[in-house]
């Protein structure tokens, strides 16, 4: 692989470290934790900044309007949960007071997904990206390692207007260059190929590298994508590459209805049909266990991508 | 010196507005616009330190007015461009097709004066928090204010911001409930009563004025004394007793106009219990 890790290291220290770098550069940036600032990795932002630090305790919905109100006034928020509780408990909150009233609020959720582990499905958010992707005036983003989201952090904070970040519990290997700018909006080629199109998000990007990988082994050229962006959609970018390949796999780790693969599909079937296959979760909740044994169960691992690569592969 | 008279006539021409308003699209909130219409002309006209004329999101250097039940729009409309915000001929287009005088306030029209959506209750209260603190942060000394239904208080997220302003000492803040004891399906005590009301505020740590809502000197007395009260390490709440629908006869004592607009009969009646005494729209 082109690719090398430097080590696991987890997505939510990457936004605390950018939290603490933003702490430093942009005396707007204030912050907002309900009750997991140990969670989010917000300490340092904490010590250096306890003047612009607000400790909200377990009241989300009062923490995204704080947060509005807050913009009012010139700063700029970082309010930070678990992601199921950041976007599901508080849609309305978000919908009216954020979106609608297009406040410069980052939404910073942690936790996303199956990887939160032995928490369970109440705990595990799969729905979130598809939840804040609907609301007009939203940004999702959703980095796929550390020195990634570090960046993304950073970048968010430049970009006035509502933002979801999502970032997640375990370590995960970080290969993206320390020094590489987050450009919102903007897919990235890591692979190129020339048989299969595969867009992943988050997690899932290390995997489909690895799967692109499995796949060269087999004699076949897979082109990765990711896609940190998942609105606004790099249309041209993927619609470039499917041009080319003339099938895609999407790899996420979070429902197939509404996530990156649904808004994939949606841009093929308008403007250049394709075959597609997609590795995400089906329609089905999470359970407790480890992330990697998750992974595996709901086949959201290297092998599914592969394999859905194959599928999509005969299709064509 | 307040000049009561003018604030009791613009106050009058305030209901007649909302009257004229919510009877053209035959659509809108009357019964809370009425009953809040001398709350809205004293806090406009009298109390908030404000520039009408460059309006900014940001607010700073200004009082701050949060409308939290937002279905109280056509009365803060009314009030809003007679203050000078925007030009009072466009009341005519509310809740019409390509209105920045949506059903509901919302800055996504740009509509100066209005900072945040409302109409989903139970937000503004936090909305306001997260103001006052920006204020403190700003060393900036206004002051924010807000205004809430008493039905709006049966949102837990109500109590959530109450707790955390109490907690967090946030003493630039004078919260309003208009305590009329009535919304959508009947009498606030019989849907789900709100009890003490008064020792639920205290209980939260906060600092309770009571007014009647309806009094342009009472109001004022109280307006007054809540910003005396502001900068002592507590927030501050006016329950405000009013009449729903307040001004025209049929409509007041019952809270079957919360929203529902008057028909051309009912229009008729309504109208000629509001004279105009600044000048229609």
């Amino acid at each position: 692989m082109k690719y090398t890790s430097t080590g696991n290291k987890d997505t939510r220290s990457g936004f605390g470290a950018g939290l603490h770098e933003l702490g430093r550069k942009n005396p707007n940036v204030v912050a907002l934790c309900a009750d997991l600032v140990g969670s989010l990795k917000m300490d340092d932002f904490i010590k250096e900044n306890p003047d612009r630090f607000f400790q909200v305790g377990i009241a989300e919905a009062n923490m995204i309007g704080l947060a509005a109100g807050l913009t009012i006034g010139g700063k700029i928020p970082f309010a930070g949960t678990f992601a199921a509780f950041a976007t599901g408990r508080v849609y309305d909150q978000i919908r009216q007071s954020v979106a609608y009233s297009n406040k410069n609020v980052k939404i910073c959720a942690s936790h996303a997904g199956l990887t939160l582990g032995e928490d369970g499905a109440t705990h595990q958010m799969l729905e979130d990206i598809g939840l804040m992707k609907m609301l007009p005036n939203m940004t999702v983003i959703v980095p796929c390692d550390y020195n990634q989201t570090k960046a993304a952090t950073l970048a968010i904070a430049e970009h006035v207007g509502p933002v979801y970040l999502r970032f997640g519990r375990p370590a995960v290997p970080n290969f993206t260059p320390a020094d590489q700018k987050f450009e919102i909006g903007k897919a990235q080629l890591l692979n190129e190929g020339i048989q299969v199109s595969i867009f992943a998000t988050g997690h899932l990007v290390w995997k489909a590298l690895e799967a692109a990988d499995v796949l060269e082994q087999k004699g076949i050229s897979a082109e990765v994508i990711n896609i940190h962006t998942i609105k606004p959609l790099d249309e041209k970018a993927i619609l470039h590459s499917v041009a080319k390949t003339g099938c895609a796999v999407s790899a996420e780790e979070h429902m197939m209805h509404g996530g990156l693969g649904d808004s994939i599909a949606q841009l093929l079937a308008r403007k250049h049909p394709a075959p597609m296959e997609m590795v995400a979760v089906n329609d089905v909740f999470g359970e407790s266990g480890t992330p990697n044994d998750l992974m595996v169960k709901y086949g959201l691992d290297t092998p599914n991508i592969v394999e859905a690569a194959l599928k999509v592969l005969a299709r064509k | 010196m307040a000049d009561i008279d003018f604030l009791k006539k613009m106050a009058a021409q305030v209901r007649r507005d909302v009257i004229r308003m919510v009877h053209k699209p035959q659509s809108g909130h009357p019964g809370g616009s009425l009953g809040c219409a001398d709350f809205f002309t004293a806090l406009y006209f009298e109390v908030l330190n404000i520039n009408p004329k460059s309006f900014t999101m940001d607010g700073i250097g200004e009082d701050i007015f949060f409308l939290s039940n937002g279905h109280l729009s056509a009365a803060w409309y009314s009030v809003l461009a007679r203050r000078g915000y925007f030009d009072i001929s466009e009341l005519s287009t509310f809740r019409l097709i390509n209105s920045r005088l949506q059903g509901h306030p919302t800055p996504a029209e740009h509509l100066p004066g209005i900072r945040v959506a409302s109409g989903s209750l139970g937000q503004g209260l936090s909305v306001a928090c997260g103001a006052a603190l920006a204020k403190k942060l700003n060393a900036d000394k206004h002051l924010v204010y807000s205004l809430h239904g008493d039905g709006e208080l049966q949102e837990g997220q109500i109590w959530e911001a109450a707790l955390f302003a109490a907690a967090k000492k946030i003493d630039n803040l004078i919260a309003t409930i208009d305590y009329n004891g009535k919304q959508i399906d009947g009498p606030v005590d019989e849907v789900v009563t709100l009890g003490d009301l008064r020792s639920k505020w205290l209980a939260f740590g906060w600092e309770v004025l009571e007014t009647n809502g309806n009094s342009m000197e009472q109001l004022l007395q109280t307006l007054d004394q809540a910003k005396l009260l502001t900068g002592k390490g507590k927030p501050i709440v006016i329950l405000m007793r009013t009449e729903m629908g307040m001004g025209v006869d049929f409509m007041m004592g019952t809270h079957k106009w919360h929203g529902k607009a008057p028909n051309d009969e009912e229009f008729n009646r309504a109208i000629a219990q509001l004279p105009e005494t600044i000048g229609d729209f």
